[in-house]
């Protein structure tokens, strides 16, 4: 059975990169499919309030 | 000399990011020390070991700027905290609206999406890794500072997932071609490669593509995998797809020592693998018997020259021999070393180069010391200053925490480069150098005028400073591999295309001393 592993080795890639700007535009000059996130620490980096938003969540 | 800071609320940079705007603060003339980073709990302890202490500095939050500048005087604080949109505008990172902020809004823009790569701050990362494997996409884990707890339920968790977890602290994969991270420009071939050392994995691709060979895919697993806690969870899955992978004609497997239960597993496992296999286990001193289809190689080297003869390849039949030009060399450099001088000191970028080249030594019966040492007995009491023969991974967290790693910025290498041309004992200066994505685009433009200076200062001591070096790279690499390597043979240094190969050479330069 072809697992997700198998289809990354054997299918383009599309990626989602969440922080080094750096590492979207390397692989942009591949031409490779990429999101740039411009991720920031959610609730502000409080860890109990990241907690309490997964349970919510 | 004075201090000042300035917060500013809501500002999120990434960290490479920031140390370029370090690195443009500490240009300006008159400052001293500077940091430009945010407001999480380990960066405000660095401010506070620099003596920057405040209450606001206390109350800041992980989404806060905060940039503080130690100066000779309070002029040249205000002038850069002044200035300080001018530096960030400079640094081109303008925030965009239309980028999304999490990965939930970045799956909703690209819902085909099969792998996450992450390089947030490590206190986050597993939490982000996890929902990317819960949300069905394989995961490059670029970000340390994983807790080894994090990583093992990461790793059980995309197991029973069927994906894959490169990570966490992964420099480096290629994935059908395609580099990820730190990594060099490979033609596409049949040689399959699993690392759990990021600059190894580099070093082994880029040297099948300089022998005319191409590589299926490099799997990076991170440094932690094949420890007796992770157990090789991400090497196992990574093995298992590429024995099923029809590109794929021989699996090579690169590594510092392995924990024991878990090497012993892999032998076990290679001996049900359907394709022949590699293994590398640098630094690994107990004999591992080569079976019908595993043979074992000592350095990375031979791990490229056994895979190529896998494949029908060819590559130099001998990596430890020297060619009479290069005997001759070995014997000219010596002649000029002052009475003094005896000593070997190296500085690497590359954290497998490093080791390699410590097991390299050892096997030559030169005993060596290092910040990063193959056994405990010869760790330097203090990375920052050499004891006799000496190697240091200037990647090491004493080095980055807060600062640019040698791979991107060469300004630690620089200074240390210095400080060691100032000991008259020092012979040898043996360095590292890697290109490839992400990499400065310069490596050896930035460290050679301090080559250049420190082989003045040998002459000064009426001696002569051996330089020996190894570029790791291909000629498809945006830096430009032979220009890179012309510099540094125009300023007198002599390279090698393998770290291993310019340790030998330096280890055959120290016979006698």
């Amino acid at each position: 059975m072809q697992t997700k592993i198998d289809e990354l080795l054997h299918t383009p890639l599309i990626v989602i990169n969440l922080g080094l700007r750096k590492f979207a535009e390397s692989l942009e000059e591949q031409e490779i499919e990429v999101v740039q996130v411009d991720w920031v620490p959610p609730a502000g980096g409080d860890k109990d309030m990241l907690d309490l938003l997964d349970q919510l969540l | 000399m004075t201090s000042g800071f300035v917060i500013r609320k809501n500002q999120y940079y990434d960290s490479i990011f920031l140390m370029g705007i370090s690195k443009r603060i500490s240009d300006v003339p008159g400052v001293q020390q500077n940091a430009v980073l945010m407001g999480s709990e380990t960066n405000k302890g660095l401010l506070s070991s620099i003596g920057i202490q405040d209450a606001q500095i206390d109350a800041a939050q992980p989404n806060d700027l905060i940039v503080a500048v130690i100066a000779d005087t309070p002029e040249i604080v205000s002038e850069v905290v002044g200035k300080l949109d001018e530096y960030l505008l400079g640094g081109v990172q303008v925030a965009t609206t239309s980028n999304p902020h999490s990965l939930g809004e970045g799956l909703a823009q690209k819902p085909n999406a099969n792998l996450a790569v992450i390089s947030i701050p490590g206190e986050y990362a597993a939490r982000e890794a996890h929902k990317a494997l819960e949300a069905g996409l394989n995961v490059f884990l670029f970000s340390d500072n994983v807790s080894i707890e994090d990583e093992l339920s990461l790793k059980q968790f995309a197991a029973e997932k069927k994906l894959l977890v490169m990570g966490p602290d992964c420099g480096t994969s290629l994935i059908g071609g395609v580099g990820i991270g730190f990594a060099n420009v490979v033609r596409k071939g049949s040689i399959g490669a699993i690392g759990a050392a990021g600059t190894g994995l580099q070093e082994f691709t880029s040297q099948v593509h300089n022998a005319g060979l191409g590589i299926s895919h490099a799997i990076g697993t991170g440094g932690h995998d094949l420890s007796n806690q992770i157990g090789g969870l991400t090497i196992f899955s990574a093995l298992d797809a590429l024995e099923a992978d029809p590109q794929t004609k021989v699996i090579t497997v690169i590594s510092k020592p392995p924990g024991a239960k878990t090497l012993a597993r892999l032998i076990e496992r290679f001996k049900t693998c359907a394709k022949p296999e590699i293994g590398c286990f640098l630094g690994v001193r107990a004999e591992i018997k080569d079976t019908d289809t595993f043979q074992r190689a000592s350095t990375i080297d031979e791990a490229v020259r056994l895979a190529a003869k896998i494949i029908g390849g060819e590559t130099a039949s001998n990596e430890t021999a020297f060619t009479p030009a290069e005997l001759e060399l070995i014997s000219q450099e010596k002649a000029a070393w002052g009475s003094e001088q005896k000593y070997l000191r190296g500085l690497f970028a590359g954290g497998t180069f490093c080791y390699q080249s410590q097991q390299i030594f050892r096997d030559a019966g030169i005993v060596i010391h290092s910040n990063a040492p193959l056994e405990s007995k010869y760790k330097l009491a203090d990375s920052h200053r050499s004891l006799e023969h000496a190697v240091v991974d200037m990647g090491a967290d004493e080095y980055t925490v807060g600062k640019p790693h040698p791979m991107i910025d060469g300004t630690q290498r620089k200074q240390r480069i210095m400080a060691e041309s100032h000991d008259p004992q020092t012979a040898i200066l043996l360095l590292d150098f890697i290109l490839g994505y992400n990499a400065s685009m310069d490596p050896v433009g930035e460290l050679l005028d301090a080559i250049i200076e420190a082989k003045k200062i040998a002459q000064k001591h009426s001696g002569y400073l051996s330089v020996v070096a190894s570029i790791c790279g291909t000629d498809g690499d945006p830096q430009d591999l032979n220009l890179q390597s012309r510099m540094l043979q125009e300023a007198g240094v002599i390279v090698f295309h393998s770290n291993a190969r310019a340790a030998i050479f330096c280890g055959e330069l120290l016979k006698g001393y």
